[in-house]
């Protein structure tokens, strides 16, 4: 059998920013029609690579060749997406590039546009548009407003405009981060069809089986390098980890069984309305005990980041009641939480979490600086503040070299190190964790991972608000799924079923219940 | 640490005070530079001789006691100005109202001046200072209030609250609360009494001193207080700020309202020490020096009082130079947007070469409209 | 989450309603006092179109550069130097048409100020905009001579038969040309954004930068380009002050016209036709001031009449700015990585 004709090949690309190499001599070659599949984790070059590749970056060395429809390959220039796009190359980034105001069809032809005179002409963008949507198997409306499409539409949204400028290969970076498990097969059919017309596709991810379910061929990058190239026959989960990392990888977490106390949150029917009137969070009540981790399994969108905001008294709630440690909890008063044995990971670290030009001393007190030891009256006490940071740094392995260092120089898995400090060092009780680990590396994950289910041997309540069902399923003892702001779902984590939980998370398998009953836990 | 390791960091200490306090100063020196030079050319091109301009400009600022004293006397409200505008900037707030709560703050003190009899100087002067301030204050949470609740923002609102105020006295001092003695037909309030005039100690006005007071007092709050903390905090994260369990909307408005208190003294200051009364016009441009003179001293409170010496020396000089070069007094209103500009820009290039480093960033202004 | 887009997509008539209601009433009004004074009337409405236009053209070059994502603030400095401009230009080459063109010509060039140091350098936008006003004020302040005269203003043009029309006449159809030239501008914006390529990259820009840089779209260019059309619009607006209005300069003349044309865009939603209603509104309550003064009637003290136009905006904008959506990345400088 011979091998389908190269369509593009890039050799020996090294890119270097300041202080790091972030691709160096990187070798990669895509067959016509092939699923290639690029893994690594946060950091390892692959967003680098392709935007090099899409003309946003050039390289400090090497060169890129296209292969012709003769098979032939040439070397090419690209020095910006235009030349990218006139040699058939389109990208799906993994934050979209759309914007959100206009409408499908505006997203699309915007740079490309049909004009008739000094107009837009927007019938013939429509035909165009539908008639590719057909082709492809790709379902969308060329006049909804972007902004009011779910996640998975807006993906298709992104690869219709790469086919709309004749693309023949296509890359898509870190596709699946925000599909559920069913929108991840409706996009894998999707792929399918595309190979079988000859388009070519380069998938980005970290996510190890969804690159043995589907690549033809996988690349593993680490620190800027290649470090191999295999297929799914010849390799295996446990292998493409340690390839990724460069040494062995504990998939699991260790974790004994959960020795569940006293109710800590009791949250009863709660309603939270989320941007522009519409409500996110409908009629939720659930309970977790100390010494125990509630997972909330969904994909994001579905009211868990309007959940969380109203349990740290982020977003006032409109009905229902909360109580905490059996105290009733007034909305809308962060700081009466966090008196109360709250901690609160947040979901972005760098808009919540942290203030980045303030130094590490000062970001561990953002929640106590008014209390003492922290503070007399009004008068910080400055050394108080450096002690209380150089303990927590050593305490919590936060690579830096003093408690001055403003947060901003460290890496985003020191940050996340020093938010989990300032937030277990206090008197907790319950930890709502969100999105924990997003973004990290490995070994911040582990360390996170690690920190949590000590927590909760040492009787501390905490709920995990998790997009990765895999970390849900690893750590969680119990699990809730939310789906459109309900909780459609509680389980105990021994008895959950990946593909139910996926059926859940999308919504089907279950009857909407009334929203009047609360549902007991 | 040991002995000698101790004094060996406090001797290097020393020479890295020299080191900041360079970084921090060469940047503004270079930008006042650089104004004057291409203020030089406009000069020029207009016919008025340079050299001879700027040697009256410098006579008329620092050529005698006297005029060292009017310098100091023009620099004070400015002190206090730059104080406001650099303070409301460490909260992610432009307040250009100083001028309209330097003017309340003027005509309050005015009235507590005159109105207020029998009292010993050592309460009148206080009470009459304080009076102003607390007025600024007031009307300067207006605005802050606004922004915290509606997230109107606060550049368009103190400016529309400046011609608010430059009506409200401009009424009061014509109706009201207008001076009737003798055949007075202007616009204007009576005459402090003596006991509410803050007095000049040899050549240097007393109201000078209070604002370099103030300058430290400032400078500790912002620093040293969880009050400081908090207003930073907001200023370079407000996100964070919630989340901590900071109260946004309350330190926007205390902090604006801090911000008019001292734009007010600086009012209270000018009516207490120099004018002796309120008469509208004694204090024109609407509210920018405090701005250039925030930005030139790179928003800290010890920057802000070189600047207002600076600043003040152009206003003292100016006239001066009107008199002898024959020069319109308004080339320093050119030469300070300059600076502004040169200010501006070169942080905004150095924050290019050293993108990488350890330098902080300062609080986003630009916000865009309807930010709470 | 689908029951709300329903509501949103239904007739004209139903998503205009507010429009349908407030025009209505205001027709009544208009009508009922034209019935009971038609001289003070028509003067009042006709002094509120032409006041509006300074507003009008400012609102739309704020609307322009922020489009783009641009903030300026410092409309009120562009309008001041092009009127002071504008009018040098007419006392010393003594042609109205040549004097209007410095006036746009300085807009211009102060946009292409502003526009270097938002997009090259990157200078916070607020800053900037600061820069201008100062320096505008500066300048006028500094070459200012008094007693200068020209030989006249732009007069206004009657348009034919549509001139005699009662009331809506004189408002609508006997005005200077610059006048009309707002009035135009209106529609042509309008046209321009939502109608060609240029308006729909540029609205990219101002919303999603990232996003129109990957499909190949130079997003320095664009804005720069807006910028400086903004400014050549809003040098418009200082030809009419000097040129059209008044007839000659006087220091700080613009008396913050330019920062009610931020509020007056605000209130428009950054929308052509908008910011020509909300100007108009804002040229009315001037209107009315000058007319109050001028009757002497109520008995208010002049200054408290002064004072409307400035506590209209801080009304408007404090009612309106909290429900409003700006260009999502307007006031953040773009960085290509």
């Amino acid at each position: 059998m011979s091998m389908p004709p190269v369509a593009l090949e890039v050799r020996n690309i090294t890119k270097r920013f300041p202080g790091v190499i972030a691709n160096d001599g990187i070798n990669f070659t895509l067959r016509r029609g092939e699923i290639h599949a690029l893994l690594g984790e946060n950091g390892a070059g692959k967003s680098t690579l392709m935007n090099i590749i899409y003309g946003l970056y050039s390289p400090d060395e090497g060169e890129i060749l296209i292969g012709g429809p003769d098979g032939e390959l040439k070397p090419v220039e690209i020095r910006d997406p235009h030349d990218a796009i006139r040699l058939g190359i389109g990208m799906v980034h993994q934050h979209f590039m759309l914007v959100p105001v206009f409408t499908v069809a505006e997203n699309i032809i915007l740079g490309d546009e049909v004009t008739r005179g000094p107009s837009l002409d927007m019938a013939t963008a429509r035909k165009k548009i539908k008639q590719l949507a057909y082709e492809y198997g790709l379902d969308v409306d060329p006049d909804a407003l972007v902004e009011e499409l779910p996640v998975g539409v807006q993906q298709r949204v992104e690869i219709i405009k790469a086919l709309y400028r004749n693309a023949r290969i296509l890359v898509l970076d870190e596709p699946t981060a925000v599909l559920t498990p069913q929108e991840v097969e409706d996009l894998f059919k999707v792929i399918e069809n595309l190979t079988e017309r000859g388009v070519s596709i380069i998938f980005i991810t970290h996510k190890l089986k969804e690159v043995l379910a589907i690549a033809d061929q996988i690349t593993v990058m680490r620190r800027g390098r290649v470090v191999g190239t295999t297929t799914p026959a010849e390799t295996s989960e446990q292998e493409l980890a340690s390839m990724m990392v460069g040494r062995e990888v504990i998939l699991q977490v260790e974790k004994g069984p959960a020795k569940p106390g006293e109710v800590v949150l009791d949250v009863k029917d709660l309603y939270v309305a989320g941007e522009r009137g519409i409500e996110a969070v409908r009629g939720v009540s659930f309970q977790i005990r100390a010494g125990e981790i509630l997972g909330i399994a969904g994909v994001q969108g579905n009211g868990q980041t309007e959940l969380v905001e109203a349990l740290t008294g982020l977003r006032p709630f409109v009905k229902g009641e909360v109580r905490l440690n059996n105290q009733l909890v007034p909305p809308d008063d962060p700081r009466a939480l966090f008196e109360l044995g709250l901690s609160h990971i947040p979901e972005d670290r760098h808009k919540y979490g942290l203030v980045l030009p303030f130094p590490i001393a000062d970001n561990e007190v953002l929640n106590t600086y008014y209390k003492p030891p922290f503070s007399q009256g009004i008068q910080r006490q400055g050394n108080a503040i450096l002690e209380h940071a150089r303990r927590l740094i050593k305490l919590f392995d936060v690579r830096a070299p003093s408690p001055l260092v403003p947060a901003a120089n460290l890496s985003g898995g020191n940050q996340q190190k020093v938010i989990v400090a300032r937030e277990l060092s206090r008197d907790v009780r319950l930890l709502i964790a969100n999105q924990p680990t997003r973004g990290l590396d490995v070994g911040s994950i582990e360390y996170i991972h690690r920190k949590m289910v000590e927590m909760r041997d040492q009787g501390i309540a905490v709920l995990l608000v998790s997009a990765e069902l895999d970390e849900i399923l690893a750590l969680a003892d119990r699990i809730a799924v939310m789906y459109h702001g309900q909780i459609v779902a509680v389980m105990d984590a021994r008895d959950a079923d990946r593909e139910e939980l996926g059926l859940l998370m999308a919504g089907s398998g279950t009857v909407e219940v009334p929203v009047s009953t609360p549902q007991a836990v | 640490m040991t002995d000698q390791q101790q004094r060996v960091s406090a001797g290097r200490s020393g020479l890295s005070l020299v080191v900041a306090v360079w970084r921090a100063i060469s940047v503004p020196v270079a930008a006042v530079l650089l104004a004057m030079l291409i203020g030089a050319v406009i000069l020029a091109i207009s016919g008025a001789p340079p050299l001879q301009a700027y040697g009256a400009l410098f006579r008329g600022a620092f050529g005698s006691t006297n005029a060292i004293a009017r310098t100091l006397e023009k620099a004070t409200p400015l002190i206090f100005s730059g104080l406001a505008v650099a303070f409301a900037f460490k909260a992610g707030l432009f307040n250009i109202g100083a001028q309209g709560q330097l003017l309340m703050g003027a005509l309050t003190a005015a009235v507590i001046g005159f109105a207020v009899t029998g009292l010993p100087a050592v309460i009148h002067i206080p009470l009459a200072l304080l009076g102003g301030a607390v007025a600024a204050a007031l009307f300067a949470m207006i605005p802050g209030a606004l922004r915290a609740f509606t997230g109107a923002h606060e550049v368009i609102v103190t400016i529309m609250m400046n011609y608010v105020a430059i009506n409200i006295t401009d009424w009061l001092a014509d109706g009201p609360l207008k001076d009737t003695s003798g055949s007075n037909i202007v616009a204007r309030t009576p005459q402090i009494l003596d006991t509410a005039r803050i007095p000049t100690i040899g050549s240097v006005p007393l109201g000078f001193v209070i604002a370099l007071i103030t300058a430290v007092v400032i400078w500790w709050l912002l620093n040293y207080t969880t009050i400081g903390f908090e207003i930073r905090t907001v200023g370079l994260n407000p996100y964070a700020a919630r989340y901590a369990g900071m109260r946004v909307a309350f330190t926007i408005v205390m902090t604006m309202a801090i911000s008019g208190f001292l734009a007010g003294m600086g009012g209270a200051v000018e009516t207490q020490g120099v004018v002796g009364r309120y008469q509208p016009g004694f204090n024109t441009g609407i509210g920018f020096d405090g701005i250039t003179i925030a930005l030139l001293g790179r928003t800290h409170p010890f920057g802000v009082i070189p600047a207002s010496i600076l600043v003040g020396a152009m206003d003292a000089g100016s006239n001066q130079m009107q008199f002898s070069a024959g020069v319109a007094k308004e080339i320093t209103d050119v030469i300070q947007a300059l600076i502004l500009f040169f200010v501006a820009a070169d942080m905004i290039v150095r924050w290019i070469i050293r993108a990488r480093t350890t330098e902080a960033a300062g609080p986003a202004l630009t916000t865009g409209w309807g930010q709470k | 989450m689908q029951g709300i887009l329903q509501l949103e997509k239904t007739s004209v008539l139903y998503r205009y309603r507010n429009l349908f209601i407030y025009g209505t009433l205001l027709i009544v009004a208009v009508l009922a006092s034209y019935i009971s004074n038609p001289v003070i009337t028509t003067a009042v409405l006709a002094s509120a179109v032409r006041q509006a236009t300074p507003i009008v053209l400012g609102a739309l070059c704020g609307m322009i550069c922020e489009r783009s994502g641009v903030i300026n603030i410092g409309i009120e400095g562009q309008m001041l130097l092009s009127a002071f401009t504008g009018f040098l230009a007419n006392v010393y080459l003594d042609n109205l048409f040549l004097a209007v063109l410095v006036a746009v010509l300085t807009g211009a060039l102060l946009g292409l100020l502003l526009a270097f140091m938002s997009v090259t350098l990157k200078i916070d936008q607020i800053i900037g905009g600061t820069v201008i006003n100062i320096l505008a004020l500066g300048l006028t302040g500094y070459f200012y001579i008094s007693g200068l005269t020209t030989s006249g203003k732009l007069q206004p043009i009657r348009l034919g038969p549509l001139a005699d029309i009662p009331l809506i006449g004189p408002i609508f159809f006997s005005n200077p040309p610059i006048t009309y030239a707002a009035i135009i501008l209106v529609f042509l914006s309008h046209y321009v954004l939502f109608h060609t390529r240029w308006g729909l990259r540029t609205r990219a820009v101002g919303e999603h930068p990232r996003a129109a840089d990957t499909v190949g779209i130079d997003v320095y260019k664009i804005r720069y380009a807006n910028v400086i059309i903004a400014g050549a619009v809003v040098g418009l607006a200082g030809a009419f002050l000097t040129l059209e209005s008044v007839g000659s300069f006087e220091r700080a003349m613009t008396n913050g016209r330019g920062f009610v044309a931020l509020a007056v865009m605000i209130f428009g939603q950054w929308t052509p036709f908008g910011a020509w209603g909300a100007a108009l509104l804002f040229g009315f309550a001037m209107a009315l001031q000058t007319q109050l003064q001028f009757t002497g009637q109520f008995n208010i003290p002049h200054q408290f009449i002064g004072m409307l136009p400035y506590v209209l905006t801080i009304i408007v904008l404090a009612g309106f700015v909290g429900r409003s959506r700006p260009p999502a990345a307007e006031g953040v400088p773009y960085e290509k990585e």
